[in-house]
């Protein structure tokens, strides 16, 4: 069942409390997985939702509460807003069941983004495990809306089963393309469900197609992933401050007001989620910080 | 008229209450509550701990008969100032569904006029902290602002100190030099009880013209300052902040915080006296049948478990983890993320800790293993 609202072109709506979340409709959902499941908004005063690869929001559902969800979609149409979630909590588990002409409130967008602009002009490559993916891909859909202004382009992708992979008829789609190379593994998988790659997602840095010191690397997942991706990536000769990682930490506002996501001296919802390496290093892998 | 000083006699105290009320202010000042001094509604200068001073030390705190009738006599209890620019518990907003629509509805509660009496050096300093937190960034927390706008600020230097302060260290007192509307100091010579006033803005001078005062001699001037002196030499605790962000952050494995997890109960005691810890969490909740939704911000701590939950366990599950975060917080991070350290000395945390944990003797472990290390190497 697919229910389309047409939204119209006008001005970004402001709101000028950052905790007051502004309405938005569901207009469609598409289920990528057994518990995930990609949502596209329109506001329901049909004003626009700019946004850059990578920042986030908080998605409010009535009566239950707040979770922040990065936008998935692409960052040229902003009059459609996109997210992909994963049903694991309180608020995440009662969201995935909404249906199309249902509201939910949204503050945002909020936090860094990865460096797509800068990155122009280098070779690109990006590492996602599982449902880091949905980060990823407004700054892969930047990144081939502008794929001239870039070297070569590496997408390496890592999940736990093949179920378990989001964007499924996308990845196909890139992969198809000739002027990126798209790499797909996944942790484990019975023989006749999967001719592909298997094993960790860093199995895949060493073919990726890139000149390490003309390369920007954007990498999402799971820590303990990103930890495993830094050190193939630091092998093949990158230096800290061309990757790009995107934390993940308990929020309550967004704003830098509740304190939960402090990562260090750092505050995940506004100095993050994306942080160039080499500025937290220091404090990345330490246990409990 | 601003920086100048003038006295105002003992018992024209309260004619500058009433013409703080006459002005539309809600005066709120010390006042006893189950025995401890705490800030509160007050209407009259009676209100006051008049003849009370407090007794402090790690975990320790308890109300004396002074024998005297000092209206100020004591320093900091439990509560601080921060009760009423960012209050425990806020609705931000409500929200209304029906069928298909959602609505919502910022708060639009009036917000009070405060006049707070008898502000001291250190929790202006923590004013000024949280100013930097909810005001100074790329977003502003409409709530503290509209609160902060408003008030009329009595500042009272301190002319004794408490057992666990220490904001000479801090750098934030003991005389209050900026930042209030008017600021007190107490003197009581024999039988003379009387105020030295310093006036800090035209809002002050404005009040004071409406109470009795009398230019302040040269004299005056000295008693006041050589009390709040005094004070300043008697600092119950003292905290080395030398390169302190540095030595901190190079000490984030240090044995230490194992050792003070053992004693530390995780009960949020000192994050909820700290008169500069700002974190919060919301609440949501709805009515029976749906059809509203309330949106509550409540104060939160970093010591408890929940603080850190995502999806799959919390970031910070050991004890020595969570006071680490606190203290590096406090001492160190916050010098990143406000320029300031969001300590200012006043002692709470180590009165308030029920098992008298010390800020200052944690950092000075730190400090003195990292030395006795050096000159081992040395040796």
């Amino acid at each position: 069942m697919v229910v389309t609202l047409k939204p119209q072109q006008i001005p970004v709506a402001v709101s000028t409390d950052p905790m007051v979340p502004v309405p938005y409709r569901l207009l469609r959902v598409r289920r990528e997985t057994s518990d995930t499941f990609t949502f596209e908004f329109g506001s329901v005063d049909g004003s626009r939702f700019p946004f850059a690869p990578g920042q986030f929001n908080m998605l409010y559902l009535f009566g239950v509460g707040e979770v922040p969800i990065s936008i998935s979609g692409d960052p040229e149409r902003p009059e459609i807003l996109v997210h992909t979630v994963r049903a694991v909590g309180t608020v995440t588990t009662p969201f995935c069941k909404l249906k199309p002409g249902d509201i939910i409130g949204v503050r945002g967008p909020f936090g860094s983004s990865w460096p797509v602009v800068e990155a122009a002009g280098n070779d690109v490559v990006i590492v996602a495990g599982g449902v880091g993916l949905a980060p990823l891909r407004p700054a892969i859909y930047h990144i081939l809306n502008h794929r001239g202004e870039y070297g070569r382009v590496a997408v390496l992708y890592g999940a736990r089963s093949p179920g378990d992979m989001l964007y499924k008829k996308e990845l196909a789609e890139w992969r198809g393309r000739f002027d990126v190379q798209v790499e797909v593994t996944v942790d484990a998988a019975k023989p006749d469900e999967w001719q592909g790659n298997v094993g960790v997602v860093t199995t895949l840095i060493p073919r990726a197609h890139f000149d390490p010191h003309h390369v920007t690397a954007l990498v999402c997942g799971p820590e303990i992933m990103m930890r495993f991706t830094i050190l193939e990536l630091q092998k093949r000769g990158l230096r800290d401050d061309q990757i790009y990682i995107s934390m993940e930490r308990n929020m309550k506002c967004a704003i830098g007001f509740c304190g939960h996501c402090q990562y260090g001296p750092n505050f995940v919802c506004k100095d993050g989620p994306v942080f160039r390496f080499d500025r937290v290093k220091e404090i990345f892998g330490k246990r409990e910080i | 008229m601003i920086g100048e000083q003038v006295l105002i006699e003992r018992q024209d105290i309260q004619k500058l209450l009433d013409v703080l009320h006459q002005k539309g202010y809600e005066t709120v000042g010390p006042t006893i509550r189950e025995g401890a001094i705490v800030y509160d509604q007050i209407a009259s200068v009676e209100e006051l701990p008049i003849g009370w001073t407090d007794e402090q030390d790690g975990g320790t705190y308890r109300l004396k008969r002074r024998n005297d009738q000092a209206l100020f006599g004591y320093v900091v209890g439990p509560y601080s100032w921060k009760k009423f620019l960012h209050p425990p518990v806020l609705s931000l907003w409500k929200a209304k569904k029906s069928g298909k629509s959602l609505e919502i509805i910022p708060n639009s509660d009036e917000i009070p006029q405060y006049a707070f009496i008898g502000v001291r050096s250190c929790e202006l300093h923590a004013i000024f902290i949280q100013d930097r937190v909810f005001t100074n960034g790329k977003f502003t927390d409409p709530h503290y602002q509209a609160r902060r706008q408003k008030i009329f600020i009595i500042a009272v230097n301190c002319v004794q100190a408490g057992g666990t302060c220490f904001c000479v260290s801090m750098k934030t007192g003991p005389k209050a030099t900026v930042g209030f509307d008017l600021a007190l100091t107490e003197i009581i010579d024999g039988q003379r009880h009387y105020f030295v006033v310093e006036v800090g803005t035209e809002k002050g001078a404005e009040i004071l013209q409406k109470v009795p005062t009398k230019p302040a001699q040269p004299s005056d001037k000295k008693s006041a300052d050589e009390r709040v002196a005094q004070a300043a030499q008697r600092m119950g605790r003292q905290l080395d902040t030398t390169d302190i962000k540095e030595l901190l952050y190079r000490n984030l494995e240090h044995p230490r915080w194992d050792e003070v997890a053992t004693r530390c109960l995780t009960c949020a005691n000192c994050t909820m006296v700290c008169p500069t810890c700002f974190c919060t969490t919301v609440e949501d909740v709805t009515d029976l049948i749906g059809a509203e939704a309330e949106r509550v911000r409540r104060w939160d701590s970093c010591f408890t478990l929940d603080f850190s939950y995502v999806h799959g366990g919390s970031v910070r599950a050991s004890v020595k983890s969570r006071y680490r975060q606190w203290l590096t917080h406090k001492l160190a991070s916050w010098i990143d993320q406000f320029g300031t350290s969001g300590c200012v000395g006043c002692g709470r945390c180590i009165t308030w800790c029920p098992v008298g944990i010390d800020i200052t003797e944690e950092v000075r472990a730190i400090r003195q293993s990292e030395s006795a290390q050096l000159s081992e190497r040395r040796g």
